[in-house]
């Protein structure tokens, strides 16, 4: 799948199933179990939310559960870690908003 | 090696309020502190956020130097799964993909785990909960392909995503060294490694590796700011002055998708700050840090620390800290015997061994500071 490393000197990448979820109501596919921001990154998705104030892009920062730079809407819940939270099929997953909304 | 419903791997009881010593973080340090701790008999609970053991040795392919007691020539992953398969046939308790939230009154911690708050109760913490990538300000320095160069690392390591097409890598620690050769190999462009002071802050061998690769490394040099309208398309630099003053003139811009920074970490101190531990700053040891004698002991006798939280370091050190904690721990709650004492004996020789070199002279002196 395009996005993701095929050949490398080192490393052998062992991935689960593919799966199909959401991105702002537009069907993708992800690997099952790779974290959402992972995921997303590999589909070109860059600019996970808008800041609240400024309606700045916003992308992650840190990707190991640290800064907070990754939360968006999970299945109608606003910050989640997208970073860490691994990728499920069907789920929902939307660009937050400053703050995000619960749904 | 995920286990779900808060239920502990490799544990028979659903007990949560009686460990002896509870290690907060699975990196290094925080897994030699357990395992050590371990082998002494004590009862020992790992927690740990992340889905497995290992830290951030799990995104570290390159090989690791030192004599054969710091794993010379094994690559950090390989380290990783060294310390969990050790983890598991001492039958340590482990919580994974688990989160300590808080640090209360009567020395319980709060955990999370899966929308599940629940207490873990010690007689000693063991905090080896690492160090976070420090953030640059520069204008748009907030765009989406400003990263954590270890971030970078991470996705295309872990996961396998390919993170970008080029990028420009912003210091040269041994961080900002070795993760662009790691875009190299997974099929990246790097632009460029860009560094303020004059010269080049990590080891040698990396700064060659990359060189002969055909990176340049750009001494006295600043970014001064990213451009892109919704993600980084590229990058300007500029040269620096003596009082690190932006030189006029001197700026250029470099064509990239990517801003990697790797400027330092800063220790993760928050739940120490909960525990009332005193905390100074020492800038040589990365900034905040947790006070902590030459036996990893914070200012309170029942917390320890170790790792990246105690110093910004390497693995190599974080891996002894780890064993002088995990043993130090132990005789605070038992004895002194022979084997805990020659495990402190040994890990501090390796430790000054290691700590001799003129690379560890900052964090001598830190320590220094930390203890006067």
């Amino acid at each position: 799948m395009k996005g993701y490393i095929t050949e490398h000197p080192i490393l052998e990448f062992k991935r689960d199933k593919k799966v199909k979820f959401y991105f702002e109501d537009k069907e993708i596919e992800g690997y099952e179990g790779l974290p959402i921001a992972a995921v997303l990154h590999a589909a070109g998705i860059r600019v996970l939310s808008i800041s609240e104030r400024y309606n700045r892009p916003r992308g992650f920062f840190c990707a190991v559960g640290k800064c907070s730079s990754c939360l968006m809407e999970v299945d109608g819940n606003p910050n989640v870690m997208v970073c860490m939270e691994p990728l499920r099929s069907g789920m929902r997953v939307r660009r937050q908003k400053g703050k995000g909304q619960k749904q | 090696m995920t286990n779900d419903k808060g239920q502990i791997r490799n544990s028979k009881t659903s007990k949560l309020l009686n460990f002896d010593i509870c290690v907060v973080g699975g990196g290094p340090a925080g897994l030699e502190a357990g395992i050590v701790a371990k082998e002494l008999d004590a009862n020992v609970i790992i927690i740990d956020d992340n889905p497995v053991l290992g830290g951030q040795l799990i995104k570290q392919t390159h090989k690791f130097f030192g004599s054969k007691a710091h794993y010379c020539g094994v690559r950090g992953m390989d380290i990783a799964k060294i310390l969990t398969d050790m983890v598991d046939e001492l039958k340590i308790d482990v919580l994974n993909n688990a989160t300590v939230v808080g640090y209360y009154d009567d020395d319980t911690l709060g955990v999370l785990k899966e929308d599940k708050l629940f207490p873990i109760k010690a007689k000693i913490y063991i905090f080896a909960a690492g160090a976070s990538e420090n953030m640059l300000v520069f204008e748009n320095s907030d765009l989406p392909g400003v990263y954590g160069a270890g971030a970078v690392q991470t996705m295309m390591n872990v996961y396998g995503v390919v993170p970008g097409k080029r990028a420009l890598v912003i210091g040269s620690g041994n961080i900002g060294l070795i993760v662009p050769y790691q875009l190299l190999q997974a099929g990246v462009e790097v632009a460029a490694i860009i560094e303020i002071l004059d010269k080049i802050g990590g080891y040698y061998v990396h700064a060659a590796k990359i060189k002969r690769a055909g990176v340049p490394i750009y001494l006295r040099h600043t970014i001064i700011q990213a451009k892109g309208k919704d993600c980084v398309e590229a990058a300007v630099i500029t040269q620096v002055g003596d009082k690190f003053e932006n030189l006029k003139g001197t700026e250029k811009t470099i064509e990239c998708d990517m801003i990697l920074i790797a400027i330092g970490l800063s220790p993760l101190c928050e739940l120490l700050y909960q525990a009332g531990c005193r905390i100074d700053y020492v800038p040589e040891l990365g900034g905040n840090v947790p006070y902590h004698n030459e036996n990893m002991m914070t200012s309170k006798s029942h917390i320890f620390v170790c790792g990246d939280l105690a110093c910004i370091e390497e693995a190599s050190t974080a891996m002894l800290e780890g064993k002088i904690a995990g043993a130090k721990a132990y005789e605070t709650l038992y004895k002194e015997n022979k084997k805990s004492n020659e495990i402190i004996v040994q890990a501090n020789k390796e430790l000054a061994t290691i700590r001799s070199s003129p690379f560890e002279a900052r964090i001598l002196f830190g320590q220094k500071r930390l203890r006067s």
